[in-house]
């Protein structure tokens, strides 16, 4: 049971942070833009490079603090202390955000971003975790206390059920070196993370498709790739303190497939009933139905290549048990 | 002035060699050590005698034993770590010695005790053992005491297991010599020295809702002299006092310690580095010294709004926070330690650098423990750190400084001016030149 996942080394540029010496200061680099300038001067352009190195610095900072919470040695339990001081920190940086209006925007994006990725094919599988990061972080302005899930039993794992998040999610972030802003907050758009889902142990069926249904169609490719690194989410945290407790939950169906199938006659299957021949009024079976998603026409259900394929391999198993 | 007496080192080095606690005992004689591979390795004070007269109390290997083995936890499927987290001497009460060690989950006490001398002449065995035939015995001799190679043999008398759900990282004995407290991250148990399924739980902290959990237990000891009283101290800098009269859950402090923040130096890594790595009570009982990451405070135990005073031990790490925090560097644990007068301080740093501090004159010290400056009778020259830009010489440069070399542990003899600091896989003792 041990917890593995992807990891890409995230590099993050020494030279980028922090300079020597540079003692970071909370009222450091606050300066408010200069409002309506015609022309951009040189003290608001040195401001904005100010404010704008403070925002990358603590995006690194949020970045390295959410790295490090991944990055349990999962051979020993990990240290409690730590891990709460990191939280903390995490919590700081995110209580900063939301007050300079950095959080909002972030989180606007993001559901933007994600509305297009929902449907996209190749990011099924990362969207949807999104998705469940999105919605709580729009729900919430104040940011939730970080969960430090301890080292101890069932109280946890009730934490964890509770909040219908999947625990074994890993996630890691590539920090692409950041682009000129373009806006008042650099650290937005700089950074393109790159997620790798371990598991969807305990996937929310009914989240996905009511975001499916609302937001698809909106919002263009290209804002995909614009994604902020979501680790401010308090989501991503649950998630990252999940960790903590080892769960291998039994890999669940591809969530396309169980829709399609929720109101089949289980009976079907039944050899007994194969055998003794067909009905005379056929119920609307599952070889019906996969019928009505054969390759000729387009799927009115899911777009997602991997399902059809699933599909194509059910029919096949169907035609046998069938015998036609 | 102080001089190297002693260097105890592993002749190769590997992980589990890492020093990981060190204490002196009530009376100076023995020094103890735990390492990460769960072993304690005891020194024995030499006695100064007329045959060896540049001896001068020398500490050499008393006894070695494997106090905790490596375990796994199968519910969770990790492993507990047998690395010895603290090391407390029990008060003397006959000939053998006593000390409990601990890991991350089970606290066990160890008796050492020595023979140096056989019993000879039975008068029912002969000296290989086998028994004497009855009838061949015609007179009674009594059996003489004749001295033998010195064996010490260390055995575990009580195992204080299953008490811990988090990681232990402190164990103090009370003054009473018959309880003493063991501390996790959330919580606090007193335990009867004589009893091993059962401990009260007298501190709580964790929260209903793990989420909600902000701030852990970093250290704890008792009182020196007020078997009622102790302390505990956070991750968010603050001290607890707490009086075990007062309720039987002591969750409500009788005197809580907190200095205000200096709010033009806060950034993001002000709660990481007000977290509170260790707590020491004077000797006097009068006082009691926090260390957390840059400084050591001195607290007057009637005062609690601040400390009266605070001694700054790397200061020069203040710009170089975030590096220390990428590399982890700056959740470091450090201890701290008084010396027998309560006088003077000490505590480690990097590059294999340590600091004293003297309470009466101010004047502070940095001393190096390296295998170049530490021969024996070789006399330890200060250092210094150079912070400005002007490097003088012999002054090392904050960039040189090696963060792995750290001296975290190290111990100040209760009597005389006698110190021993860890080095990783090494022990160097020091003592004051007399002349």
């Amino acid at each position: 049971m041990r917890y593995s996942y992807q990891r890409r080394t995230c590099a993050i540029p020494r030279a980028k942070m922090f300079p020597k010496g540079t003692k970071r200061k909370f009222s450091d680099s606050r300066e408010e833009p200069v409002a309506g300038g015609e022309d951009v001067n040189q003290s608001s352009l040195a401001a904005v490079r100010m404010l704008s190195s403070y925002s990358l610095q603590r995006q690194s900072l949020l970045d390295m603090s959410l790295i490090k919470l991944q990055l349990c040695h999962m051979l020993v339990e990990p240290n409690l202390c730590r891990s709460v001081l990191i939280a903390n920190t995490v919590r700081q940086i995110q209580e900063e955000m939301t007050q300079d209006g950095t959080w909002q925007i972030m989180t606007q994006a993001l559901s933007a971003a994600n509305a297009a990725a929902q449907c996209s094919a190749d990011r099924l599988v990362a969207t949807e975790v999104l998705c469940r990061q999105t919605e709580a972080a729009q729900g919430e302005q104040v940011p939730k206390p970080f969960p430090v899930v301890g080292s101890e039993g069932c109280p946890a794992k009730e934490v964890l059920e509770e909040e219908a998040a999947a625990a074994e999610v890993g996630m890691t972030m590539s920090t692409v070196s950041p682009q000129a802003p373009t806006s008042y907050l650099p650290g937005t758009f700089g950074m393109d993370p790159c997620w790798e889902e371990e598991e969807t142990g305990e996937d929310d069926d009914d989240e996905e498709e009511e975001e499916d249904s609302e937001e698809c169609g909106s919002g263009s490719e290209g804002e995909e790739r614009e994604r902020d690194s979501l680790v401010e989410d308090t989501r991503t945290a649950e998630q990252v303190f999940g960790t903590f407790e080892i769960k291998n939950p039994a890999p669940s169906p591809d969530p396309a497939l169980e829709e399609l199938f929720s109101d089949v006659d289980a009976s079907y299957y039944d050899l007994d009933t194969v055998l003794t021949g067909m009905q005379s009024v056929p119920k609307m079976g599952p070889y019906d139905l996969l019928e009505s998603l054969s390759s000729h026409g387009p799927s009115p259900l899911s777009s997602s290549t991997s399902c059809r394929s699933d599909l194509n391999e059910l029919d096949h198993i169907m035609e046998i048990i069938v015998g036609s | 002035m102080a001089e190297c007496i002693s260097l105890m080192s592993a002749s190769s080095f590997n992980q589990a060699d890492i020093i990981s606690t060190v204490e002196f005992n009530y009376s100076g004689e023995l020094l103890a050590t735990g390492d990460k591979g769960g072993r304690v390795v005891i020194f024995q004070r030499e006695q100064e005698s007329k045959n060896r007269p540049h001896s001068r109390g020398e500490y050499n290997v008393y006894s070695t034993f494997q106090s905790h083995e490596p375990e796994f936890d199968y519910l969770k499927s990790l492993e507990i770590e047998e690395k010895i987290n603290k090391i407390r001497w029990l008060p003397q009460q006959n000939a053998a010695h006593s000390l409990l060690s601990t890991n991350d989950k089970t606290i066990k006490l160890w008796k050492i005790s020595q023979r140096d001398k056989r019993a000879e002449g039975y008068n029912l065995k002969d000296e290989d053992g086998r028994l004497r035939d009855p009838f061949r015995i015609t007179s009674l001799r009594v059996p003489v005491l004749l001295p033998m190679d010195r064996m010490v043999e260390a055995s575990p008398r009580r195992i204080f297991a299953n008490a811990h759900t988090y990681h232990i990282n402190s164990i103090s004995v009370n003054s009473d010599h018959e309880t003493y407290l063991s501390a996790d991250d959330l919580r606090v148990n007193l335990w009867h020295l004589e009893i091993t399924d059962r401990s009260f739980n007298i501190v709580d902290i964790k929260p209903a809702n793990m989420e909600e959990l902000t701030e852990v237990i970093t250290a704890a000891e008792c009182h020196p002299h007020q078997c009622n009283v102790f302390v505990y101290s956070s991750s968010k800098g603050t001290i607890r006092l707490c009086d075990m009269r007062a309720a039987a859950l002591c969750d409500r402090q009788s005197k809580f310690f907190e200095e205000p923040e200096d709010p033009s130096s806060r950034s993001f890594f002000s709660e990481i580095i007000s977290s509170i790595s260790d707590v020491k009570f004077s000797h006097s009982g009068r006082y009691m010294m926090t260390r957390d990451y840059l400084s050591v405070k001195v607290w007057d135990l009637n005062m609690e709004n601040r400390p009266v005073e605070t001694y700054q031990v790397h200061e020069y790490l203040r710009s170089k926070l975030c590096s220390l925090y990428e590399n982890d560097c700056i959740f470091d644990k450090f201890e701290c330690c008084w010396n027998g007068a309560d006088s003077a301080i000490m505590t480690g740093s990097y590059n294999n650098f340590f600091r004293m501090f003297d309470r009466n004159t101010r004047r502070d010290i940095t001393l190096e423990a390296s295998r170049e400056n530490s021969k024996p009778r070789a006399i330890l020259k200060a250092r210094k750190v150079s912070t400005g830009g002007k490097r003088k010489k012999d002054e090392i440069s904050v960039d040189s400084l090696d963060f792995n070399k750290k001296i975290l542990h190290t111990a100040w003899h209760p009597k005389e001016n006698v110190i021993a600091v860890a080095a990783t896989n090494n022990l160097y003792i020091f003592q004051d030149k007399i002349n």
